[in-house]
């Protein structure tokens, strides 16, 4: 490769490769506008916990929905989940059904006791 | 031998090796995470009413400690644009930067959040004793309120009392030395001892009990703002502005008390799991600012590697920038789950 | 390419090598290769798998003769006390001092009698290493690295150094769990399960050891200590490994190697690793609050009020121990079909191949053992039926634990036609193969009663499940396992292993296994509790039935004698590995007339496998096709006319070919 060609200073690639995409193709701006969002949203999240919604379990709620939809936009921009290949959102697929199920069945433990088994009480 | 798709994307998977690998990695640490927050949720809904802690840790910080992670995905995500746009000075910059951010994470979390917890005294009453405290827990007002009950009262612990009789004072003094604490007879009391000094944790004070012929007869606290205003509405929300313990000074008996430590993982379920979650992402913390830290280091081969392949180099970045994303989206439930709710 | 591939064969295994030379550490211990690799699991696991058979033993002598000195190693461990106790005796408080580790194993044997703790810690480490010590390593760690990427036509797994840190994860767990048996207070003894709050108390100190112990019970190097962190290194060799596996089985298959052109076996490994990466990480979670419980003193899984010899516990409380138990489950379900899966998918192999027909219903088992991975997620609560569970909960892990025998049923019923109308080879790998259907079948239909809550509270921890599990996992899953390494020990060492010696072992292996096992029924219906350390005997006759003349206890006696027989035919299977390595027939490439690609390798296959591209034009199972000059067609053998361009491989894979091994 000739030494003469490269930028001063600027590390080159070995080959000119014919693709490189430019600036507006690889979305800064979108990824600068979902850190905004989120650091937004997280100021949201507080001020949120601070209002009565009514009851503890509808604040939980509404927060966990605020942080699932921050987690899609992470999944979906940052880790590039929108557009991923179909191998990867299968086994993905999988993964939220059992965590779901790990989630929902451990806690049907409290829907339907035999009787109050007083493991865990003060 | 050459793996093949190392680099390359395999024609009908689209893929190349490590980006399948890391997304599997992941679904594994989803199922990790998972089980760790099926146990809070299972321990939460277990628990005693009152005895699942609300505010004990400070909000600002984790705040603070959102917006650090989540603007170092973002400088991660433009390292690796701009390896694709063949940038490599870009790249150490946001590289650089995602690097610091983690770093930054990780100090705030060991030096503000955690040390303070295991010198904080928190003592639990027991139930036939609740009503002694009722100054200091206010359960009326929130028995009024329709609010679960206070079961605890915490803050700095100020003084030890322990009984003037029977006491081995040769094992006292080794004692009080090592621990750079001192002993004087109580003013009012004759048959008290007061036990104080700078280095009086909770921690302290268990290894005191163990002394042979100590006795422990009561706690006095610097109580913290929900014991010493127990009735203020500010205390009824489910968490406040973390503002330090008071100068008001209360007094637990040591025969009231059911369980009593420092604010560490023993103190309940609800610090055992926090310390656990947190120490878990933590050390994902750790591990994401190493690898990115190889990736940087200009003796690792980062330039090297981008002269010779520079796709390889951005698939690397792809991968580990993957990693750090899941670190991120996992504390954005942690926030929430431990700071706020 | 035929022609090229045997003259490789045996001089010039991976033409590589001979361009850098690698120094045997490198080669041979801390290598990248996958097929060194599957065989340092497949060792070490054999290894455990011996040594879980031999804490067995103790224990069966235990039941069958309680109290009564332990042949060969009761007397070895009893002069040892008597030395110990002349030469290096306790101190005053109690504390052995640099003997401790002696004075843990002669501890076991006070008397040269098996103690009560000693057995209960056997109890616990047998199930521990046969499980995750055993037969993992072995069925799924050990076959799935050397055969898998072979069978894909791949020259390495996707991730060779990674492949090298699961072995080495896994080999630490294995000195914790070893070296566990020589701490002060013994290895972990709250059964393999490790329920807490038992397990969360158990070997701590701080007056809570009954035994006087608590002066020199470290509070890290102990038995419970010690396996949760072997365990935590398990997991994570687990799931090292199983990232691995499924990168490869997507990424590396060789062209033309379509997904329903797959081998059985790399399905089935295909599915396990799932399991083992989507169920492992949840008992990791548990695994670190079990470590936080024993090392911080917190209350993950101990309730309020805990009080253990009229002392109230150092823990806050507030935990719960259902937790441990979803946790643990929420794996250790899942688990049963990680060690019978891998199973199933050699005895496939294996049945093909000697029956010279297809499997039957190749696509039913592929979408069966799918839903079989799928099931298994969601029934581990039938575990559990005791912890208090009302109706609506148990009738749900009820529903789908009946579910799940469905797929069990297709892949069974599936390979069993396969044998239809086959031209039987009766070889030693069919000879276990073959005995694998029963036996499995047994220990399948002896859980369907289990499935039912109203049942399982009787049978729960009798002798019964005891028989139900190991059914399928003793004659199920280690037939399966010794089917396979009679079947691919020539792939791996280039020579035959003795048939004589392997009928033997067979059919001693057979008949006395069944020894051991089938009277567990009997003993479980007639209410024999499995933790019984004295069998039963203080509980002298059980009431009610005599079976052959046998009350419950009394048929302790012949399963114990069946046990130490069975060990004994082991001897032969162990003489015929080392013996035939050295001396054992020359086998060919592929001795057994085989269709899969492993089959295509040079014996043993050098670094990087094949010597010549590989591509893929048939099915895996393409045996007495009609018209074909032999009776296998192997898939890597181009139809027809081989200047055409084939019709089962498209142009692109052709093209990849040269791709792949430029």
């Amino acid at each position: 490769m000739d030494a003469a060609h490269e930028p001063a200073k600027e590390i080159a690639p070995a080959s000119h490769e014919d693709h490189v995409p430019a600036a507006h193709d690889m979305h800064l701006g979108l990824y600068l506008g979902v850190g905004g969002f989120l650091i937004i949203a997280t100021g949201v999240t507080v001020l949120l916990s601070y209002v009565d919604f009514g009851s503890r379990s509808r604040n939980i709620i509404i927060a966990m929905i605020l942080a699932t939809i921050k987690v899609g936009f992470v999944g979906a921009i940052f880790m590039h989940l929108k557009g991923e290949k179909k191998t990867i959102w299968r086994f993905l697929f999988f993964t939220a059904f059992f965590v779901a199920g790990l989630f929902l069945l451990t806690l049907l433990h409290f829907s339907d006791p035999i009787f109050n088994t007083g493991y865990n009480h003060h | 031998m050459q793996i093949p798709y190392e680099i390359q994307a395999r024609p009908d998977t689209g893929l190349y090796n490590a980006k399948l690998g890391i997304w599997l990695f992941l679904a594994s640490e989803v199922m990790l995470f998972g089980g760790l927050f099926s146990g809070y949720v299972f321990l939460r809904m277990g628990a005693d009413p009152g005895y699942w802690p609300h505010g004990l840790l400070d909000v600002r910080i984790g705040a603070l400690n959102t917006a650090i992670l989540i603007a170092s995905s973002v400088t991660v995500v433009l390292a690796w644009a701009s390896l694709k746009m063949r940038k490599f000075r870009d790249y150490k910059l946001w590289m650089g930067v995602s690097i610091l951010c983690g770093a930054i994470f990780l100090f705030v979390k060991l030096t503000f959040e955690w040390p303070v917890k295991f010198e904080h005294f928190g003592a639990f009453i027991k139930k036939d004793a609740l009503g002694h405290y009722e100054q200091y827990l206010g359960n009326a007002h929130l028995a009024e309120k329709k609010l679960d009950p206070r079961v605890e009262i915490s803050g700095h612990l100020h003084e030890v009392e322990i009984q003037a009789e029977g006491v081995d004072h040769a094992k006292l003094e080794t004692f009080l030395k090592a621990h750079d604490l001192e002993a004087k007879p109580d003013a009012h009391d004759p048959k008290v001892l007061t036990i104080e000094g700078r280095h009086l944790t909770p921690n302290v004070a268990a290894k005191l009990e163990r002394v042979p012929g100590v006795k422990v007869e009561a706690f006095v606290l610097g109580l913290d703002p929900v014991n010493a205003a127990p009735t203020d509405p500010e205390s009824d929300k489910p968490h406040f502005w973390y503002k330090g313990p008071t100068e008001h000074l209360g007094k637990i008996e040591r025969k009231d008390i059911e369980f009593y430590s420092a604010f560490a993982p023993k103190h309940s379920p609800y610090f055992a799991i926090y310390f656990t979650i947190t120490g878990l992402h933590g050390l994902h913390v750790l591990a994401g600012v190493i690898v990115m830290i190889y990736l940087w280091l200009p003796i690792t081969g980062g330039a090297n590697m981008f002269r010779k392949n520079p796709e390889h180099l951005a698939n690397r970045v792809e991968v580990v920038g993957l990693f750090w994303h899941f670190v991120d989206l996992v504390w954005i439930f942690v926030f929430p789950i431990f700071y706020l709710l | 390419m035929a022609t090229e591939a045997a003259t490789h064969t045996h001089h010039d295994p991976g033409h590589e090598d001979h361009q850098h030379y690698q120094h045997w550490i490198w080669k041979y211990v801390f290598s990248s290769d996958h097929k060194t690799i599957g065989i340092q699991y497949g060792l070490t696991g054999l290894v455990f798998l011996f040594f879980g058979f031999c804490l067995m033993l103790v224990m069966r002598w235990q039941l069958a003769r309680p109290d009564t000195v332990v042949p060969w190693i009761g007397p070895m461990m009893a002069h040892l006390e008597t030395w110990l106790n002349m030469h290096h005796p306790l101190a005053a408080d109690g504390s052995p001092g640099h003997w401790f580790w002696l004075r843990a194993l002669t501890d076991i044997f006070p008397g040269g009698k098996l103690s009560p703790d000693g057995y209960n810690s056997f109890g616990a480490m047998h199930g521990t290493i046969m499980v995750f010590f055993g037969i993992v390593p072995v069925a799924f760690a050990a076959f799935g690295n050397f055969v898998v990427p072979l069978q894909i036509g791949a020259p390495d797994m996707t991730f060779p150094r990674i492949n090298m840190a699961s072995y080495w994860s896994f080999f630490i767990s294995c000195i914790f769990m070893s070296l566990s048996f020589l701490v002060p207070g013994g290895a972990a003894k709250s059964g393999w399960t490790s329920y807490p709050p038992l397990s969360g108390i158990a070997d701590q100190g701080q007056g809570i050891f009954p035994l006087g112990m608590e002066h020199y019970i470290h509070p890290f190097w102990n038995g419970q200590t010690m396996w949760v962190t072997g365990m935590v290194f398990n997991i994570t060799a687990s799931l090292l490994g199983s990232v691995n596996f499924i990168a490869t089985i997507i990424q590396l298959r060789a062209p033309g190697m379509t997904w329903m052109r797959l081998p059985f076996f790399v399905w089935a490994q295909f599915v396990t690793a799932f399991l083992l990466l989507l169920a492992f990480p949840p008992l990791e979670a548990a695994g670190v609050f079990q470590l936080m419980d024993r090392a911080f003193d917190t209350s993950f899984f101990m309730p309020t009020g805990l009080i253990v010899s009229q002392q109230l516990t150092h823990f806050s409380g507030g935990g719960s121990p259902i937790l441990w138990q979803h946790l643990f489950w929420f794996l250790a379900h899942p688990e049963v079909y990680v060690l019978i899966l891998p199973g199933i998918g050699m005895v496939a192999e294996v049945i093909a191949c000697n029956t010279r027909k297809p499997l039957y219903g190749y696509k039913a088992m592929v979408g069966a053992i799918f839903v079989l991975g799928f099931l298994s997620f969601v029934v581990w609560a039938h575990h559990m039926y005791m912890t208090g569970m009302g109706a609506k909960v148990a009738g749900f892990f009820q529903t789908t634990t009946i579910i799940i025998s469905i797929p069990s049923v297709i892949l069974l019923t599936a390979l069993l036609l396969s044998l239809w109308g086959g031209s039987i080879r009766f070889n030693t790998p069919m000879c276990f193969a073959a005995s694998f259907l029963p036996m499995f079948g047994i220990g399948g239909l002896t859980g369907i009663p289990l499935a039912f809550n109203a049942v399982d509270l009787y049978l729960h921890d009798t002798y019964y499940i005891i028989g139900h599990f190991h059914y399928v996992v003793a004659p199920g899953t280690i037939f399966a396992i010794f089917a396979g390494i009679y079947h691919w020990y020539p792939k791996a060492t280039g020579r035959m292993l003795n048939e004589f010696l392997g009928r033997m072992h067979f059919w001693g292996s057979l008949i006395f296994i069944n020894g051991v096992f089938f009277p567990m029924f009997l003993q479980g219906m007639a209410g024999m509790h499995r933790r019984w350390y004295d069998g039963g005997a203080t509980y002298d006759r059980l009431s009610g039935a005599v079976v052959w003349g046998k009350t419950g206890i009394e048929w302790n006696g012949f399963m114990s004698t069946s046990a130490f027989l069975l060990g004994a035919v082991q001897l032969l299977f162990i003489w015929n590995f080392f013996w035939s390595m050295k001396y054992g027939r020359k086998a060919s490439d592929n001795p057994w007339d085989a269709t899969t690609v492993e089959w295509d390798t040079p014996t043993p296959p050098g670094h990087g496998n094949f010597t010549h591209p590989i591509a893929v034009y048939r099915g895996p199972y393409e045996y007495s096709v009609p018209g074909a000059d032999k009776d296998f067609s192997p898939q890597t053998e181009p139809p027809g006319d081989r200047n055409k361009p084939p019709s089962g491989a498209p142009e692109r894979t052709l093209h990849e070919v040269e791709v792949a091994h430029s």
